[in-house]
C-alpha cells in the first residue's frame, strides 16, 4: 500500500525524523486554518499518488492564510494524470541550501534490503543513476543486522555526504531504518533530504510503501487506506474477501490461482483482438480450495459490474474441486434469480483437473441457456470474447 | 532421480494438526509420499490418524529428524508464525524446507533468508507462498495435485501454482521428472536459477519448462543463467502480458512498477538466451511438444 505524502510525513514524525510542520486539508477553509497555525509562508501540495505533480501545477507557494486558501481552492479538484486531488498538504517552507536523496527498499534479486543514497537529490533518482552513476551509492542491508550507527556511517561515507551534514544524516539513516522495520515498509524514500539555511537536515518529502501482508501486526495501517480511490466494485469484493482488481474491458474473468488468472487475462485480450477489441473487465482469483460459496460470491460481484458483457470462468482444479465450482455457478444464478435480478449475461465455463467430469456433468445437467461449456482455455476465451463483442 | 525430492525423501509436516496441514498430509500420503510425522509443540507425543496411517507428532523439527531421519519439511503454519517455523527448520539443518503459507510479511522472509545464509545455507528453502514440489511417481511435498501427470523427463519451474498444473496437464503425454513451484512473493528461498541448475544436472530431465510472471527481474536473471549454463532445451511462458502497470495481480510480487517487470521485457530476455517463449499456455505446450517429438 502506497501512502500519501502527508501520511508519510506523519509516520516520519512519529519515528523522530526531522520534518517540517504541516497538516492536511480537504477544503480551502481547512487549508486556511492550517496556514494560520503554521504562520508565514507555506507550500500547498496536491496529495496524489503519482509523480510530476509540480509540473502539473499541483505545488504552489503561498504567503499567508489568504493566499493559502486561494491556492488550495485552485489545487483541490485538479486532475493530475488521471488522479483527482481530494486533499492538499500544507507545510512550512524551507530555505534549501542543498538537496540529497535517501531511501531503503526491497532488493528482490539479492533477497535483502538496499539503501540508495545520493548527494544529487531533488530529481528522479533513476535519472541520476543513468547520467551520474558515481553519485549514487547502493549499499546492501543485511535483514538480520539492519542499520546501526556504524552501518549508517558506512552509507554516509560511500555516498560522500559533506562533512557538515554527516552527523545529521547518520542520525536520520538510523531512524529511517527503525521506521522502515517498525512499520513493515517495503519502501521509504526521502527526496529531497535537504540541508536548510540554519544547518539542519530535513526530510522534505516522504514516499512510503507498506507491506499489506504484515497488516495483522499493524491494526493502525487500515486507517491509512485511501477509501476514496478504491473502485466501488473493488470495495464490495474486498468485503467478501475476494482477490479482485477492476480493469477496463468487457469480459468478466473468474479463475483460481493468481498465475492462471493473469494468463486468462492475456488469452482473453488476444482473443479480443479478433472480436471488436474486447478486453478483460477484471482480475478475480477465487484461490485454491474455493468452495461453492466463494464461487457464488465471485460470480455475483462480476455479474454486478455494468461494464461486463460476458463472463469467462476458467478453473483448473488442483485443490479446488470442479464440482464445487459448478455448484457455485448454479447457486449464484439461482440466488440472483430469487432476488428478482434477471441475469442476461452469458457465462463461458472451462473446467479441468480435480473432479472435472463431475463438474461438467453438473453444468450440463442444469441446462441453463446462459451457461456454455467449452473444453479448452483458448476456445473458451474466444467464445467469451465473441459473446462480449455481440453484447456491446 | 528427479531433483530435490525423490522416493527416498522422508517428509514431516510443520503444522500437521492444523486445517490445511492435516488436509494436505492426507493428500500427500495418498500420493505415495513417505510422510513420517509432524511437528506441533503443544501436541507433542500424540499421534494423528490419517485414513489408517498413524503419524507421530513431535515437539520440534530437531526431534522429528532425530526420531525419523526426516529430510524434508513442509510448512503449513499461519503467516504470523511462519518465520519462527522456518528458523526452527534452519536450526535443525533439515536439507529441504517447503513453505506453502501465503501472506508472509516480506520482512519476515528477508529475515529467515538472511538467517539461513548466516548459517551456511544448509537448508534449501522453497517458497513462501508456493505449491511445493512434486516428482511424479516418486514423492509429492506440498499441494500440487499428484494425479495430473505420470513420471517423465520434463522438468518444470514456476512462480504460479495453477499455471504449473495447467502446463503439467497440457504435457501429460510426456510426463515430468520434477515440478517445482517457487512462489510468487518478492523474496523467495529458491529461484528459477536454482531449479534450472538442478534440472541441467539431473540425468533424468531432458527438457525444461520455465513459467514466470510480471514483477521483478528474476526471469531476466534466469535468461542470463540459461545463456551461460543450460544446454538442455528450455521453453518459457510469462503470465501478465496485458496486465496494467501499478496493479498487484494476486501475488504480492506480481506488479509492474514503472518500466520494470513487464512480460515483454522478460520475453525478450529469454528469447535472447535461446528460450522459446509461448504467448499462451497451449502455445507453450506446443513449443515443448515440437522439441520432444
Amino acid at each position: 500500500m502506497d501512502l500519501f505524502e502527508y501520511q508519510g510525513r506523519d509516520l516520519f514524525e512519529r519515528h523522530g525524523l526531522p520534518v517540517l510542520g504541516g497538516g492536511v486539508a480537504e477544503t480551502p477553509q481547512e487549508a486556511r486554518a492550517i496556514a494560520e497555525r503554521l504562520g508565514g509562508k507555506v507550500v500547498v501540495k496536491a496529495q496524489v499518488k503519482v509523480g510530476g505533480r509540480g509540473k502539473a501545477g499541483g505545488v504552489k507557494l503561498a504567503d499567508g492564510a489568504d493566499e493559502a486558501e486561494a491556492r488550495a481552492t485552485d489545487i483541490l479538484g485538479m486532475d493530475i494524470k488521471g488522479h483527482t486531488v481530494h486533499k492538499v498538504m500544507l507545510a512550512e517552507t524551507a530555505d534549501i541550501v542543498e538537496e540529497y536523496y535517501f531511501s531503503y527498499l526491497l532488493d528482490r534479486a539479492n533477497r535483502t534490503f538496499l539503501c540508495i543514497a545520493s548527494v544529487a537529490g531533488g530529481m528522479e533518482i533513476e535519472t541520476v543513476a543513468e547520467t551520474d552513476p558515481d553519485r549514487v551509492a547502493k549499499v546492501a542491508i543485511d535483514a538480520s543486522k539492519g542499520v546501526d550507527e556504524a552501518k549508517a556511517r558506512e552509507i554516509v561515507a560511500l555516498a560522500k555526504f559533506p562533512a557538515d551534514v554527516a552527523e545529521h544524516v547518520v542520525d536520520i539513516a538510523v531512524k529511517l531504518w527503525q521506521a522502515f522495520v517498525a512499520e513493515d515498509a517495503t519502501l521509504v524514500e526521502v527526496n529531497p533530504l535537504a540541508k536548510v539555511g540554519d544547518g539542519r537536515v530535513l526530510a522534505l518529502d516522504a514516499k512510503v510503501t507498506l507491506d499489506e501482508n504484515a497488516g495483522f501486526r499493524h491494526p493502525d495501517h487500515e486507517a491509512l487506506e485511501d477509501k476514496s480511490a478504491v473502485d466501488p466494485i473493488e470495495q464490495a469484493a474486498k468485503a467478501k474477501n475476494l482477490n479482485y482488481v477492476k480493469l477496463d474491458g468487457e469480459v468478466g474473468i473468474i479463475g483460481n490461482g493468481a498465475g492462471l488468472v493473469m494468463s486468462t487475462l492475456d488469452v482473453v485480450a488476444y482473443a479480443g483482438e479478433s472480436h471488436g477489441g474486447v478486453k478483460p473487465a477484471n482480475f478475480l482469483d477465487i484461490g485454491g480450495g474455493a468452495s461453492a460459496q466463494v464461487m457464488a460470491n465471485g460470480l455475483e460481484i462480476v455479474l454486478g459490474d455494468p461494464a461486463v458483457k460476458s463472463v469467462f470462468v476458467n478453473v483448473f482444479g488442483g485443490i479446488t474441486a470442479c464440482d464445487a465450482v459448478a455448484n457455485g455457478i448454479i447457486q449464484a444464478l439461482a440466488l440472483l434469480a430469487d432476488r428478482g435480478e434477471t441475469v442476461t449475461k452469458p457465462l463461458v465455463v472451462r473446467l479441468d483437473g480435480n473432479n472435472a467430469e463431475a463438474g461438467r456433468a453438473i453444468l450440463d445437467g442444469a441446462n441453463n441457456p446462459l451457461v456454455q461449456r467449452v473444453d479448452t482455455m483458448d476456445g473458451a476465451a474466444a467464445r467469451a470474447a465473441e459473446l462480449a463483442a455481440a453484447g456491446k | 532421480m528427479a531433483i530435490w525430492l525423490t522416493k527416498d525423501s522422508k517428509v514431516i509436516v510443520q503444522g500437521i494438526t492444523g486445517g490445511e496441514g492435516s488436509k494436505h498430509t492426507k493428500r500427500m500420503l495418498a500420493a505415495g509420499t513417505n510422510v513420517v510425522g509432524g511437528v506441533n509443540p503443544r501436541k507433542a507425543g500424540t499421534k494423528v490418524d490419517f485414513d489408517g496411517t498413524e503419524l507421530p507428532v513431535f515437539a520440534s523439527v530437531a526431534e522429528a529428524i532425530k526420531e525419523t531421519g526426516a529430510d524434508v519439511s513442509v510448512i503449513f503454519v499461519p503467516p504470523a508464525f511462519t518465520k519462527a517455523a522456518v528458523v526452527e527448520a534452519i536450526d535443525a539443518e533439515i536439507p529441504l524446507a517447503i513453505v506453502i503459507t501465503e501472506g508472509v510479511p516480506v520482512q519476515d522472509s528477508a529475515s529467515f533468508w538472511s538467517y539461513n545464509v548466516a548459517k551456511g545455507e544448509k537448508t534449501r528453502i522453497i517458497g513462501p507462498n508456493c505449491p511445493g514440489i512434486a516428482s511424479p511417481g516418486a514423492s509429492n511435498a506440498g499441494i500440487i495435485p499428484a494425479d495430473i501427470t505420470p513420471q517423465g523427463r520434463i522438468g518444470l519451474v514456476s512462480k504460479s501454482g495453477t499455471l504449473t498444473y495447467q502446463l503439467m496437464y497440457e504435457l501429460r503425454e510426456f510426463g515430468f521428472s520434477t515440478a517445482v513451484g517457487i512462489g510468487g512473493d518478492p523474496i523467495i528461498g529458491t529461484t528459477h536459477i536454482d531449479a534450472l541448475k538442478a534440472f541441467q544436472e539431473d540425468p533424468e530431465t531432458d527438457a525444461i519448462v520455465m513459467i514466470g510472471e510480471i514483477g521483478g527481474d528474476a526471469e531476466e536473471r534466469a535468461a542470463e543463467f540459461i545463456k551461460a549454463n543450460v544446454t538442455k532445451p528450455v521453453v518459457g511462458y510469462i503470465a501478465g502480458f496485458t496486465a496494467p502497470p501499478g496493479k498487484t495481480m494476486g501475488h504480492a510480487g506480481a506488479i509492474i512498477s514503472g518500466s520494470a517487470g513487464t512480460a515483454d521485457a522478460k520475453k525478450v530476455a529469454l528469447e535472447a538466451a535461446g528460450v522459446k517463449v509461448g504467448k499462451t499456455p497451449s502455445e507453450t505446450a506446443q513449443l515443448m511438444r515440437d522439441i520432444l517429438s
